[in-house]
């Protein structure tokens, strides 16, 4: 098959291009765990209330650095009290849903997990500036879906 | 001029699909005021509602329709007339789609549906919504057996030769939608209607996202390759060249039946069930998706440069402006084009395992889609409007018509910048999307995304307000040379089909044999998607029951 001369050394340009976007992509999520949130774990949608961590949801400290969060959400917000947390130390967040999927994003932060019923989902965040931050829905789960918010304290 | 039978169903099709467009529209321009709080629904109507029409009608009924009135034009064209179970089978897909079409639509008005067009479990809508959109994907596969049909009796009659570059584009784009539609088809048949009728209680919510993406994302190219067709056939003989180079066309083509399909997990990068590992061997394969993409720009801007240079354009860039700027059939395409460099590019970010995370689900992927498929796909099929339909009606397109067609495509144009734009910095600082009006009770960080120059309230009001003006001066154009303008009398007046000549003396025969890229798409489709959702299957939680949200 032909190919003109600058056809080659364009999509050449375009090929190693392609291979230095994934390299960096890759190196940065395996070796320095930048890894969108994601997690394996399954859950009784059902019985979300009555099964750990979400039958006690909120902020638990589990050791000097770090500290769990747990949230349950449904149509139309979070089952989430008294969202406080330091800055500066490592927050692993827990989401489930009891209902329909659901999103849990924090504003102004990397925080953006799709909360799906059946399902876990696990992120590890640092807050680094103190202050307020919203929490949205993101994903469509019906008429109140513009509603559904709630807001993170971190001091 | 093409058989009498076949611009009939050709025209129906284009009747269907305008006809979507315009309510589409409507809907769209309702929604823009809404999320400005500038206009109430009355108590029967909701956003959502309005959302969910407004994506089916556009999204996927007036693409579908426009995509097969243009595969049935030109493949009659290329090939020669249909033979009688070939139209009869085009007029079953065409009514079985139409069926389905109706069924969803009202679904959708009944408030019976609103769960927009990706129709995420465990929300449940009427399983006759189910029904409708099943009929859709069926409807389209007759019509594609019917066109697949065709070029087989083409290939009998013409052992040994390659077939026209258009039919050879239309067979891949029919191949990769069928294959892409078999997830689909599977969640909708096996998991939503059982499940929405009662039958089965309840549904495996990750398995039927998984299985909606395994789709959606070659729905996209489903979209696209169409409008690539046109870029490869139809640009070239408005530019008075030939095709760049026939055997790049067609391998630009079947990379794209290998990588679209085994890719969906990179709409799926923020949610569980699915390991890392899984999620970045599909990103990997995402980007594959960028070399034809580039291949396709290359032949563009060669086309260009030979037609510009052939015309006495001299110097680096003097071919440029030797293209026919004004003719509205090369213009809209080129400025379809334009669009599609930002919007691709904005696709690269978005399947970007962590860069996802900045603009999952914002209103970034509403800008982003609206300058993929709301403009160059769009745009390219108005592009195609304003030839096609006087080409299959045989009147004229007038002075007026050609005039109107520039003020068309330059208002979409200028909505689309100001909408899409407005959009993608808005999600760029974290507003979400689909939502009705989003002030979160006016929280101070909510209130931020709207007090930029772009990123306000009105931008994106005013940007809509001007597409759906564009909107109508094209349907007034579609009706027009449907209906109403003068038939043409003499040969200068008729419209032609601008099909450009490709030089097929240097294409490897092996381009065509199909079972060699269906086979390869299968184990790279294998390979991405057998042990994930395996374990999606045999690790699954208890299911979820439906829920009705809205």
């Amino acid at each position: 098959m032909h190919f003109h001369k600058y056809e080659k050394i364009w999509l050449s340009f375009g090929i190693v291009s392609l291979i230095v976007f994934l390299s960096v992509v890759g190196v940065s999520a395996f070796s320095q765990n930048h890894t969108p949130s994601g997690g394996m774990d399954t859950i009784d949608p059902e019985k979300v209330n009555e099964t750990a961590p979400f039958d006690n949801p909120g902020v638990t400290q589990l050791d000097e650095d770090t500290y769990q969060v747990a949230i349950v959400a449904l149509a139309f917000g979070y089952n989430a009290p008294d969202l406080r947390v330091p800055a500066g130390k490592e927050i692993i967040f827990k989401v489930t849903s009891t209902d329909v999927v659901h999103s849990f994003t924090i504003d102004n932060t990397k925080v953006n997990m799709m909360v799906v019923p059946g399902r876990v989902t696990t992120k590890s965040y640092t807050f680094e500036e103190p202050g307020k931050y919203l929490i949205l829905c993101n994903e469509y789960c019906g008429t109140g879906h513009h509603m559904m918010s709630t807001e993170i304290e971190v001091y | 001029m093409i058989a009498q039978p076949e611009r009939k169903i050709a025209l129906w099709h284009l009747g269907v699909a305008y006809t979507a467009f315009l309510i589409g529209t409507l809907m769209g321009v309702l929604q823009v005021f809404i999320r400005n709080d500038a206009l109430q629904l009355p108590a029967w109507l909701d956003y959502y509602q309005i959302l969910t029409a407004h994506g089916v009608l556009l999204a996927l009924i007036y693409t579908t329709f426009f995509i097969f009135a243009f595969f049935i034009t030109g493949m009659s064209k290329s090939l020669g007339s249909f033979g009688p179970k070939v139209r009869l089978f085009s007029w079953i897909g065409l009514w079985v789609t139409l069926l389905g079409t109706v069924m969803a639509t009202v679904m959708i008005i009944a408030g019976e549906a609103s769960v927009l067009y990706t129709f995420y479990a465990p929300m449940k809508a009427n399983g006759f919504y189910y029904v409708g959109l099943a009929l859709v994907i069926v409807g389209t596969w007759i019509s594609s057996f019917a066109l697949v049909g065709h070029y087989m009796v083409w290939r009998r009659n013409h052992k040994g030769q390659l077939s026209p570059l258009f039919a050879f584009m239309t067979v891949t784009t029919i191949i990769l939608w069928i294959i892409a539609c078999l997830g689909v088809v599977a969640t909708v048949l096996f998991q939503y209607i059982p499940w929405a009728f009662g039958w089965t209680d309840t549904i495996n919510v990750e398995l039927s996202r998984s299985l909606f993406w395994y789709f959606g994302h070659p729905l996209v190219y489903f979209w696209l390759l169409p409008a690539y067709i046109a870029w490869y056939t139809i640009v070239p003989k408005l530019l008075g060249v030939k095709v760049f180079s026939d055997s790049l066309a067609r391998l630009a083509f079947v990379l794209f039946i290998l990588f679209s399909i085994p890719v969906g997990f990179h709409h799926q990068l923020t949610e569980p069930g699915i390991s890392n590992f899984w999620k970045f061997l599909q990103v990997v394969l995402t980007f594959m998706v960028i070399v034809p993409s580039l291949m396709t720009a290359f032949s563009m801007f060669a086309t260009f440069e030979i037609s510009g240079r052939k015309k006495g354009g001299t110097g680096l860039f003097g071919w440029f402006k030797k293209l026919p700027w004004r003719d509205v059939r090369f213009t809209s395409i080129f400025i379809a084009m334009a669009f599609f460099i930002p919007g691709g590019a904005g696709g690269i970010i978005n399947a970007s395992f962590q860069l996802n995370e900045v603009v999952h689900n914002t209103l970034w992927i509403v800008g982003h889609f609206h300058i993929t498929v709301g403009t160059p796909v769009a745009m390219t099929f108005m592009g195609l409007t304003f030839w096609l339909i006087p080409y299959l009606t045989g009147r004229r397109f007038t002075k007026r018509m050609q005039r109107l067609g520039f003020v068309q495509i330059i208002t979409w144009s200028i909505g689309m910048l100001l909408m899409s734009t407005a959009q993608h910095v808005l999600g760029l600082m974290g507003a979400p999307r689909r939502t009705a009006y989003s002030g979160y009770n006016d929280h101070p960080s909510a209130m931020e995304w709207f007090d930029g120059i772009l990123s306000n309230h009105v931008t994106m009001a005013i940007g809509g307000t001007i597409l759906f003006l564009s909107a109508m001066i094209l349907m007034y154009i579609v009706i027009m040379t449907m209906f109403i303008s003068p038939k043409a009398e003499t040969p200068e007046q008729m419209v032609e089909f601008p099909l450009a000549e490709s030089d097929m003396s240097h294409t490897p025969k092996w381009l065509e044999n199909w079972w060699i890229w269906i086979g390869i798409a299968a184990v790279l489709i294998i390979v991405a998607y057998a042990v994930p959702l395996t374990h999606m299957i045999q690790h699954a939680p208890p299911g979820s029951k439906g829920f009705i949200t809205w």
